[in-house]
């Protein structure tokens, strides 16, 4: 396992401001690696620091085991799909894509060869007389991939690449960046708001906070065991249980993540097994999501508990009460102390 | 009714556009006329009688030739001053963020928002306080400070629609610093660039005020054509050099008309 990035307490301070704040990571080559955050989380400021972009004001950077600081972004491996896609409008498609290859000195001949293998690699042959201007967002999306892999970088950068899609484009565009990366065995970093577009990509997902990590780890690590407060909220939405009311649930006094669908109507019957916890409450909100209905529960004592209850059974009128139950595995205690 | 009177005002303007543009060309073409009559003391309308020998005095004239010379020499010196300097510093502006950089755009564009008089004044006491003596730099010093601001305007509006992120990827797809500039800012600013040069050519080509107040005793072909206006013999002379000035100066920009069109949808392409 060679490690593709490596981060050693880096961090990016911009006056008082730290947008990046110690961080330790290791990308491993080969891996599709996610760094999910809010805005402002310093998710996008340690991908330009890997691209040269930004340098560090504390901390080491290497990729490939060689120092990264001080190199300029055009003398490293390191290719970025820009958020706004960056085409330059001035150059037709063809050449956007052999942009990388001319700067670098290779024949006429051979680079537009090579861009227009990279435009057929992603489903635009073809394409290559037109200009920036006249493609969708979809395709600029695709030419500024093509763009970046025509060059072979050891590590692929993805600065939420997907974000100007529409939902049905970007589901397909997941869909084809994963098969992409795994064909080629390039190592992309990716970063990304979507918590689902990143527990759906990724095999790894660092989650950002006011520049710090708050974990690292498979998706379903980071689903189903989060360490933190903001990771239970911000990945998938969980309910996050304040110490005395886990305490009153006979657990240790510790914050604890339920997620939503883990807690179903009613006392728990037919097919379950196991121990199961059972919560009373008042309801005070739903809501229609399409495949399933969200019951917001009021449990006592301010604690408010969403559940997820599938479209076939029947809603809870709302102020009457109910009875919710869940597996005791199923809560989560987090690390955080109380 | 109602179409009665929009079928009568077009009828109007169209008297009063017309009276407009006469009242702006008339005189041009009047300049023209005056290059070949045969009074040479005054202008009198209309000219007693035509004659082409005009043009052989003004071709005979070595302070015709030395005026235009110094006129040419002038403004092409100035204006590419102002494109290497205006262009820095509309990068160093519209690129990235440093202290005190809303006053330096103020300042740069200062000498065009003062009175031409200010700054001549203001440049005749400095270089006389630093004991230079007058030459063609100080005109050249001169002209340059308002060439500057044109091509600062005109690089800093197109710099703003060049997105950062252009450079950045430029950069990362492994252009070096000359690379990006030869290869995506010039041809997104390059038209730009060719539209300010030009009128910091013009400007510089007709300028009197600053002028009179950094030349020591050499002519410009607009102080030269202010002196011929009082001298009492061959005036027609000086409409001769206003005529082939017209020419000489309206084809360029013609050109450049043509050249900037067509440049909006094929820059780049014939790399």
């Amino acid at each position: 396992m060679t490690t593709a990035v490596l981060f050693d307490k880096v961090s990016r301070h911009f006056g008082s401001v730290r947008a990046v704040d110690s961080v330790d990571l290791a990308v491993v080559e080969g891996e599709f690696f996610a760094m999910l955050g809010p805005s402002g989380s310093g998710k996008t400021t340690c991908l330009r620091l890997m691209a040269g972009f930004e340098q560090p004001t504390g901390g080491h950077i290497e990729i490939f085991g060689e120092t990264a600081e001080g190199v300029p972004p055009y003398r490293r491996n390191v290719n970025t799909v820009f958020q706004d896609y960056a085409l330059f409008p001035h150059l037709s498609i063809l050449e956007n894509v052999a942009y990388g290859l001319m700067v670098k000195g290779v024949g006429k001949e051979e680079r537009l060869k090579a861009a227009e293998d990279a435009l057929a690699m992603v489903k635009l042959p073809g394409y290559g007389t037109r200009r920036p201007g006249q493609l969708s967002g979809g395709q600029r999306q695709r030419v500024a991939l093509a763009r970046a892999l025509v060059n072979r970088p050891r590590v692929l950068l993805l600065d939420e690449p997907l974000g100007a899609l529409d939902l049905k484009l970007r589901e397909q565009m997941q869909e084809e960046l994963k098969t992409l990366q795994k064909s080629l065995g390039i190592t992309f970093v990716f970063v990304t708001h979507d918590q689902g577009e990143a527990l759906s990509m990724a095999d790894r997902v660092a989650v950002f906070n006011d520049g710090r990590i708050q974990q690292l780890g498979t998706p379903e690590e980071v689903y189903k065991r989060p360490q933190t407060r903001f990771v239970a909220d911000f990945v998938g939405s969980s309910n996050v249980l304040s110490p005395a009311f886990v305490k009153s649930l006979g657990y240790p006094a510790r914050y604890a993540s339920l997620r939503p669908e883990a807690l179903s109507l009613g006392g728990g019957t037919g097919d379950v097994t196991g121990e199961r916890k059972r919560v009373t409450g008042t309801v005070v909100a739903t809501s229609f999501l399409g495949a399933a209905n969200r019951v917001t529960v009021e449990a006592g004592g301010g604690t408010r508990i969403a559940a997820m209850v599938p479209a076939s059974e029947a809603l809870p009128e709302q102020g009457s009460g109910v009875t919710l139950s869940f597996a005791a595995h199923d809560l989560h205690l987090m690390d955080e102390a109380a | 009714m109602r179409s009665d009177r929009s079928a009568s005002a077009p009828m109007g303007l169209k008297i009063a556009a017309a009276a407009g543009l006469l009242f702006l060309h008339v005189p041009i073409l009047l300049i023209f006329l005056y290059a070949f009559t045969t009074e040479e003391k005054s202008y009198q309308f209309p000219p007693p009688g035509y004659t082409l020998k005009w043009l052989a005095v003004a071709w005979d004239r070595p302070d015709v030739w030395a005026a235009l010379g110094l006129s040419v020499r002038v403004a092409s010196i100035a204006t590419a001053v102002a494109l290497v300097l205006g262009t820095l510093c509309a990068a160093a502006v519209s690129q990235t963020r440093f202290f005190g950089r809303e006053t330096i755009s103020l300042l740069v564009i200062l000498p065009i928002a003062l009175p031409g008089i200010i700054t001549g004044i203001a440049l005749r006491s400095a270089f006389s306080f630093a004991e230079i003596p007058f030459s063609f730099w100080t005109i050249v010093l001169g002209h340059a400070t308002f060439c500057v601001v044109v091509v600062y305007n005109n690089a800093v509006a197109r710099f703003r629609r060049v997105s950062g992120s252009l450079i950045e990827a430029s950069m990362d797809l492994g252009a070096d610093g000359f690379q990006t500039f030869r290869y995506v800012i010039l041809p997104n600013i390059g038209t730009a660039l060719l539209a300010g040069g030009m009128l910091a050519f013009a400007l510089s080509f007709d300028e009197v005020i600053v002028t009179t107040f950094t030349a020591g005793q050499q002519q410009t072909l607009p102080i030269w054509m202010l002196e011929e206006l009082v001298r009492p013999r061959q005036r027609p002379v000086t409409n001769v050099v206003a005529m082939l000035v017209v020419l000489v100066t309206l084809l360029p920009i013609l050109a450049a008309y043509y050249l900037t069109r067509e440049g909006d949808q094929v820059a780049g392409a014939g790399k």
